[in-house]
């Protein structure tokens, strides 16, 4: 929570405001009691009508000015809350989207949805709870401790005994508390897990007649939840009572200190009752309390949650002392730099946290601007890797990539990637029009060149089956076959006008006439990108101007595909397998 | 309480948990009874201080008021106990039948449907309704018991003043009615608001790596921050407005309190009353007008619980897949022979798919079904797996129609292999063993090594243990169709269903795995899809779909002899290179 706290400095004035506000209207709570005990002693030991008058009278008044002052701290606290989590979540989400790949491998969506909806809630109505309350119920409690003071300072000492009592029992009861929250909701995020799985799993799930399994699987988990949740309320369902009892004895005590007082004519029997006022008072409030530290409890479960998020640092920040270093090294470089090399590797390897092996090792090799590059390899051989250092997804664990003669690592993130199309094995797209999603990495882009784009990319039918470009598109793309959406992702790439292009087996669900007519046409464009395909097929490189054979991380063969049926035992394979015919 | 059915519907739920909910009543009945008496006992304390205390008497109401108060404790934290109890175990039962819809749902509701909101329904809102429920529980049943028991014994001391108490409550009642109405608008647009952004969220992070690639990362941020500011409005408007109701509520009772005290005063002063029973009576008022300050602060919290529950029930309340017939069969030692017979389906009723589908698979048979995308095959295989019913026509296997055969019995006969693969979060052996948790270590090394996982396995730090999550995590789209081939390798079924189950898999470890599977499907019945046309050459049977009919069928030479839709797509495939 410490580490959250900073934003609330911007709305410093309301957090000075509302419980301002909010101590204004318990001082005027605070003088009822005193106005009951005139009531009595004056009012009515006198049979004193008038006096009596004034009294109500004074009573309502007090009542109106505490509902406009505590309206006020509500305003100011609502607020407070509201903009703190607002801002908070934005923080939250900026966080996780400026995380690197290597970071976004590790993160579990589901539970980052619930730290941005559920967790964020819970802290603002924690920060909402405690503007309004938890400054409050001290300050009638200490209010009520001084104006029992007042009365009589050795009577009034018992309220110091109980509310420091009260204290202990309070902080124990947190301190054992909040680490069973935070359980409770961990384990609220395994069934959120197993839930989204049986809805995405569906298929293989029935296919495996493992829906009894799964509903087992998901009691158990929901009745470890159960047992969690039953335990924490356990520890946090006590605090109430607890109270009740502590206070109650504690007006036991009180009024026995004040019936001696009474007998040594100290104090008068009114005022015994308006320190039984207060302290009754005093209950009220910590009654509130103890409900307010159960809501506290929460906020501050799920705020350890949130700071969990913050914690997870991108490890490409590029920083300006490195930058400059290389820039001197850029100005050696320069001279023996040749400029039609689009993309360099040099000496790469690239191993993932998660595995003991390099993905890819020792990479070296030069690409010309506007050169087709196939890359083609087994399962696992690397090729995505190899293609993922140019973007800088991945940072090279040793040697250097370079594009346009400059290190990777040098260049704003965003610059880079502004160079660079991308279409993912993944054919992802957005909730959205048409439109919207092919001009997703453009700045400024007409609709002719979106068309372009899509026919370019044999898309332009799908435009037409849909409805033109502010058809739409549903989440995922559910509307549409896995061939209509990896078309529609080529497109995307293609309407950036790129001067990198990268396909990752971005052909897969095409059929082979398609795919070759987009091959044709890339071949084409006006703009003349340097481009790569990574594929799986020996007939998608078969005419590029060099062709990278990747087998286990390393390089098994450049050259094209005529050299490499000379050269490469694998190729060879591949290819062969492929076209059976021509090798009969 | 908006809607009566669904309150009856709630009141069902607790039902079982009814001997709970008596003995909560039970508790808060006893306690509130006793909460009542300590401040009696307290003012019969006080009336002995007088101007000299009497001691004699005194000293016994002090004893009986601490061991009420401990009673009182206990009780108390009992019934917060059992309150708690009932709210989760219903919450925990409503999830439950939640899981077990979700797995008898048709795959035609769970295909139509967005995953968050299913996922929200049952995690999300059922938390709301256990903290409406919970609130309910506590407060409103203890607070009626309070107001209740409160009102007798301020009948039991002065009926007047008690009259104008009663009087005047309904006002607040007003004052807090008038406001929920207000409020319940802005809590709508405060939920709508933040389950649009929920599902950006879902979105963006779970797409987060097309984000980057496309650079969008600041107007992805943008319009996060321009969704963010209407819900801050939107929460800030509920939340301000809705806190009003307790100011409002109070100041009432500020105002019922004064009258208490001016009356008891007068009473006093004509000799009607004593001193100490108009202390009791305003600490009386103070008790009677709790519980209605909790209840009208729980309002907008009940409001929201019961929309919650009410999207759970629509939830419970869709209809489930038809039970399998009671005389249905159970497949045994299957032979493999499947007929397709004058099939019609369609996924709606305004876009035809599939008309008049004829097709007869011999035991053992292996067919092919290729066409371009959108032909229809995904959906035969929904046909065949029984994802889907047929709107006309009969599907039946060794005779039997699908509809009379037991729905696992069916599945369990095939191996099915899709082009989207689907991991769950676990170990790559749970995931290898899905079908067959009991499988030997040395199965499961088989299964991997004739699906050429093995490889990619033992390289990976953990090997066999490592955790992948998130559907894969860092595993390339291959080395997932491989830990998906190597679960059917494990399992051996007598028919096998490959949906375009290699296309991300290189060809030569395709053709490895492919003879993997001849070796696995010999003798046996196979479905296969496939965009390479190479790995369906020697099929028995190939199937050429366009728009939901078969245009073409015979085997490769047959079908290249005859020069038609077919031998295009080969010839584009292998012919000109």
């Amino acid at each position: 929570m410490k580490k959250l706290l900073k934003y609330l400095n911007k709305y410093k004035k309301e957090c000075v405001l509302a419980p301002l506000f909010k101590m204004l209207e318990a001082s005027f709570e605070l003088f009822l009691p005193l106005v009951v005990a005139r009531l009595i002693d004056m009012g009515i030991k006198q049979n004193n009508l008038k006096y009596v008058y004034t009294c109500i009278g004074i009573m309502i008044v007090l009542g109106l000015v505490g509902v406009l002052s505590s309206v006020t701290a509500q305003y100011f606290a609502a607020k407070a809350a509201t903009g703190f989590s607002a801002d908070l979540r934005k923080d939250l989400f900026s966080h996780l989207m400026s995380l690197s790949y290597k970071e976004i491998d590790n993160l579990t969506t589901s539970t980052m949805i619930t730290r941005m909806t559920s967790d964020v809630n819970q802290t603002q109505s924690g920060v909402n709870m405690f503007l309004r309350l938890f400054l409050r119920s001290p300050f009638v409690v200490l209010g009520a401790m001084i104006m029992a003071f007042s009365i009589d300072a050795k009577a009034a000492m018992i309220f110091v005994y109980v509310i420091i009592i009260l204290f202990i029992v309070v902080y124990i009861i947190m301190k054992t508390n909040i680490p069973m929250i935070k359980e409770v909701q961990n384990k609220l995020d395994n069934i959120l897990l197993l839930t989204r799985e049986n809805l995405s799993g569906v298929r293989v799930i029935r296919a495996f007649c493992k829906e009894e399994d799964e509903i087992l699987e998901f009691k158990k988990r929901n009745d470890v939840l159960v047992l969690n949740q039953i335990k924490s309320t356990r520890v946090s369902g006590s605090l109430n009572p607890l109270t009740y009892a502590i206070v109650n004895i504690g007006i036991v005590c009180l009024i026995y200190t004040g019936a001696i007082r009474v007998d040594d004519s100290i104090i008068t029997q009114g005022e015994v009752i308006a320190l039984y006022n207060y302290m009754s008072q005093i209950l009220v409030e910590l009654i509130k309390l103890a409900n307010l530290i159960i809501t506290l409890n929460k906020a501050l479960a799920s705020a350890g949650r949130i700071s969990d998020v913050f914690l997870l640092k991108n490890s490409q920040i590029r920083t300006d002392e490195n930058a400059k270093e290389n820039i001197n090294r850029d100005a050696n470089r320069s001279d023996g730099y040749d400029t039609d090399t689009a993309v360099e590797f040099d000496n790469v390897s690239l191993r993932y946290h998660s595995s003991s092996d390099y993905s890819i090792e020792n990479i070296s090799l030069k690409v010309k601007k506007g050169q087709v590059v196939g890359i083609i390899g087994g399962t696992g051989s690397g090729k995505t890797s190899l293609v993922s250092l140019i973007p800088r997804f991945y940072d090279a664990t040793d040697g250097r990539v370079l594009v346009f003669g400059k290190d990777v690592k040098e260049y704003e993130i965003n610059e880079l990637r502004d160079k660079i199309g991308v279409v993912p094995q993944k054919a992802v797209l957005f909730k959205g029009t048409i439109r919207e999603n092919l001009g997703y990495g453009c700045k400024n882009v007409s609709d002719d060149e979106l068309n372009e784009a899509a026919r370019l990319a044999v898309a332009d039918d799908i435009i037409k089956v849909k409805g033109g470009l502010d058809s739409y598109i549903e989440q995922n793309g559910k509307n549409l076959s896995g061939g209509q959406r990896q078309r529609l992702t080529i497109a995307r790439a293609l309407a950036k006008k790129p001067e990198i292009l990268i396909l990752d087996d971005s052909a897969s669900a095409l059929d082979f006439v398609t795919e070759k007519t987009l091959n044709a046409n890339i071949r084409s464009l006006s703009y003349n990108p340097t481009t790569f395909i990574v594929t799986q097929r020996a007939s998608s490189v078969i005419n590029a101007d060099i062709i990278i054979v990747l087998e286990d991380g390393e390089i098994a063969g450049i050259g094209t595909s005529d050299e490499l049926l000379e050269s490469s035992q694998v190729y060879r394979e591949i290819y062969y397998t492929q076209f059976e015919e021509a090798a009969k | 309480m908006r809607n009566k059915s669904t309150f009856s519907k709630l009141l069902e739920r607790i039902k079982p948990y009814s001997l709970f909910v008596v003995l909560s009543m039970l508790l808060a009945l006893f306690s509130v009874i006793l909460t009542l008496v300590i401040p009696l006992k307290i003012g019969q304390a006080i009336d002995c201080i007088g101007d000299k205390t009497n001691w004699g008497k005194i000293i016994p109401v002090f004893t009986q008021v601490i061991i009420l108060s401990v009673i009182v404790m206990i009780l108390q934290w009992v019934m917060n106990l059992i309150n708690n109890k009932i709210t989760y175990y219903v919450v925990r039962d409503l999830r439950n039948d939640a899981i077990q819809k979700i797995e008898t749902l048709p795959l035609s509701y769970i295909d139509s449907h967005s995953q968050g909101d299913i996922v929200s329904r049952i995690i999300a809102d059922a938390d709301q309704f256990a903290d409406g429920l919970l609130m309910g529980f506590t407060q409103a049943f203890s607070g009626v018991v309070t107001i209740i028991g409160t009102l007798i014994f301020m009948i039991r001391m002065s009926l007047s003043i008690t009259l104008v108490v009663v009087l005047l409550t309904p006002l607040s009642l007003f004052v807090a009615s008038f406001i929920s109405k207000k409020t319940f608008n802005m809590f709508k647009l405060q939920s709508e608001t933040r389950g649009e952004q929920t599902a950006f969220i879902d979105e963006m992070i779970s797409n987060e790596k097309v984000v980057k690639a496309f650079s969008r990362e600041e107007q992805t941020i943008e319009k996060f921050a321009s969704m963010n500011e209407d819900l801050k409005n939107a929460s800030l408007k509920a939340i301000f407005f809705s806190s009003l109701t307790n100011p409002m509520t109070r100041f009432v009772y500020n105002v019922i309190y004064a009258f208490v005290a001016l009356f008891g005063a007068i009473g006093v002063i004509s000799g009607n009353m004593s001193i100490g029973i108009l202390t009791c009576m305003l600490s009386y008022v103070n008790q009677y007008t709790k519980p209605f300050n909790e209840i009208t602060g729980v309002i907008t919290e009940l409001q929201n619980a019961f929309a919650c529950i009410e999207r759970i029930f629509e939830l419970l309340n869709e209809k489930s897949e038809p039970l399998d017939k009671f005389d249905a069969v159970c497949l045994n030692d299957l032979e493999g022979n499947i007929e397709i017979k004058d099939v019609f389906f369609s996924y709606n009723k305004e876009k035809k798919l599939i008309e008049d589908f004829n097709l007869s698979v011999k035991k053992g048979q292996k067919v092919a079904i290729v066409g371009p995308t959108g032909a229809g095959k995904s959906t035969i295989i929904n046909l065949l797996m029984r994802y889907y019913d047929t709107d006309k026509g009969i599907i039946s296997v060794d005779g039997y129609d699908i509809k009379d055969i037991q729905r696992e019995s069916l599945r369990s006969n095939y191996g099915m292999v899709l082009q989207e693969t689907w991991l769950r979060n676990g170990t790559i052996r749970d995931n290898i063993c899905l079908g067959k948790p009991d499988a030997s270590e040395e199965e499961i090394l088989r299964a991997a090594k004739s699906s050429h996982a093995h490889s990619f396995i033992r390289r990976l730090e953990n090997g066999y243990d490592t955790i992948i999550s998130d559907d894969g995590g860092s595993l390339s789209q291959g080395q997932k169709q491989l830990l998906c081939i190597a679960r059917i390798m494990l399992l051996l079924p007598p028919m096998l269903i490959l949906d375009e189950a290699t296309s991300s898999i290189d060809t030569r470890t395709e053709k490895k795995i492919q003879s993997a599977f001849n070796m696995l499907m010999e003798g046996k019945t196979s479905f296969i899809i496939a965009h390479r046309l190479s790995t369906i050459k020697n099929a028995d049977t190939i199937l050429v779909m366009k728009e939901g009919r078969i245009i073409e069928s015979g085997n490769h030479e047959s079908l290249i002899e005859k020069e038609g839709f077919y031998y295009n797509l080969y010839n584009s495939q292998y012919g000109d290179r």
